[in-house]
């Protein structure tokens, strides 16, 4: 088999490739966290394996049944979005839960400070009344 | 017995928003309303007498919560305003009539509000809380209809119930939506609640437990009830009275309550498929 440059593979390669090149870079640059960033990778991967040889990609194909084979692409590439979306909202949920429990623990704990404040300033009142009260007992005795 | 059943409001945690007459008031009222119940050692623990936490989650009520702090004077414990990050001056006004106030630093909803007041009760070691709204429709008068089951230990959650005889009437879709509730609770976990919408309730101790770990984060009154009682905690309802609303919507408007029967019931349903643990967790 021998055939004209495919030109279609290769801006599909090209695309896949600085996709999975981004990613890389994000992750380099510390915007983009491993954990989160395995997905991507290993779709572009997989996309990439089947854009290079046309043969992976029908044996692939007929295999499971699908008789036009760039489908195949489509259809992994969509499975691999889906995986990536779930996986998003699920971070999210995680995320919200403790964004949520965090906004409490700070509540309560600036509750907890006030409570505080008001706490000591009523002892330094006391304390206040207290010198007070001993100073005017001191200044009724003639000193000696 | 009966002195410290008396010196419940007397200790140094409790704060009436009343002052001092209100709190003398307070103690004559609770010793006559609470007093042969205090015997029944079940929820008091060893201290004797009751720390009961009044919950009153607010969301720009700044117009309304004069009226409730006021209808809650004669109740028989604290009173916490949790102010849901209001744009108004809800935290303030509530501050300056005395009530116990936390400001959460951004809006969370109903559900975060709670959960942020039964974390409060839990760390200060409240021996019951009841949910009293910051939009005046609950009525300080009925407080001891729903406290007193929770207060002997017999029940650990109590639902102040409008649609029993002498309750408010309500609208037709909220109808239809507490009926559709009523019968799912009843499905999932035999529970047989009429008002399950209603935000009037008395929460014991193993339920503040409870729902300090989990609370739905929005429209969390249904959902709590079947956590509840699947968790083994015993929830019943009574009867109580309630006003129309002074100022304020509802927050279920009818856009919203596709939305919530639909989480709600999502909800429900994959709550009867979790395993009780809490329980054992205790």
């Amino acid at each position: 088999m021998s055939y004209s440059p495919d030109w279609t593979r290769i801006i599909a390669l090209l695309l896949c490739t600085s996709v999975f090149g981004f990613v890389v870079w994000l992750i380099r640059e510390r915007r983009l966290r491993e954990k989160y960033a395995l997905l991507w990778l290993s779709t572009s991967m997989v996309i990439i394996l089947l854009t290079v040889s046309r043969h992976v990609l029908e044996a692939t194909a007929l295999a499971i049944g699908i008789l036009y084979p760039p489908s195949l692409l489509f259809l992994v590439g969509v499975l691999f979005l889906l995986l990536v979306a779930i996986g998003q909202s699920v971070t999210l949920s995680r995320l919200s839960e403790s964004n949520q429990h965090l906004a409490q623990e700070v509540a309560l704990l600036r509750k907890l400070i006030e409570d505080d404040r008001v706490q000591k300033e009523k002892e330094r009142e006391r304390e206040r009344e207290r010198e007070r009260e001993r100073e005017k007992a001191e200044g009724g005795k003639p000193s000696p | 017995m009966y002195l410290s059943a008396i010196s419940a409001d007397c200790n140094p945690n409790s704060v009436p928003i009343a002052g001092k007459l209100g709190s003398f008031f307070v103690c004559i009222l609770s010793d006559t309303k609470f007093g042969p119940i205090m015997q029944s050692n079940d929820q008091t623990g060893d201290r004797g007498y009751m720390k009961i936490l009044a919950i009153v989650p607010a969301y720009n009520e700044s117009a309304n919560i004069q009226a409730v702090l006021a209808d809650l004077q004669s109740f028989g414990g604290d009173v916490l305003v949790v102010d849901d990050g209001s744009t108004d001056d809800t935290a303030q006004v509530a501050r300056e009539l005395g009530a116990q106030v936390i400001s959460l630093p951004f809006n969370l909803g109903i559900g975060g509000t709670m959960q942020t007041g039964f974390k409060f009760a839990r760390e200060r070691g409240y021996d019951l809380a009841i949910q009293f709204d910051g939009d005046n429709q609950h009525r300080g008068d009925q407080i001891h209809k729903i406290i007193e089951q929770v207060a002997s230990g017999e029940l650990d959650l109590v639902i102040g119930s409008r649609s029993l005889p002498g309750g408010y009437q309500m609208g037709v879709s909220r109808w239809v939506g507490s009926r559709i509730f009523h019968y799912l609770i009843r499905f999932l976990s035999g529970k047989a609640i009429q008002d399950p919408t209603s935000g009037f309730r008395c929460y014991g101790r193993k339920t503040i437990q409870l729902f300090s770990r989990h609370y739905a984060d929005d429209y969390p009154e249904v959902e709590s009830i079947v956590t509840a009682a699947r968790n083994g905690l015993r929830v019943a309802e009574v009867p109580v009275l309630m006003r129309g609303r002074l100022t304020g919507n509802s927050t279920i408007t009818r856009r919203k309550s596709a939305y919530y029967m639909m989480k709600v019931t999502l909800a429900l349903v994959v709550d009867s498929m979790r395993e009780e643990s809490f329980l054992s967790e205790l």
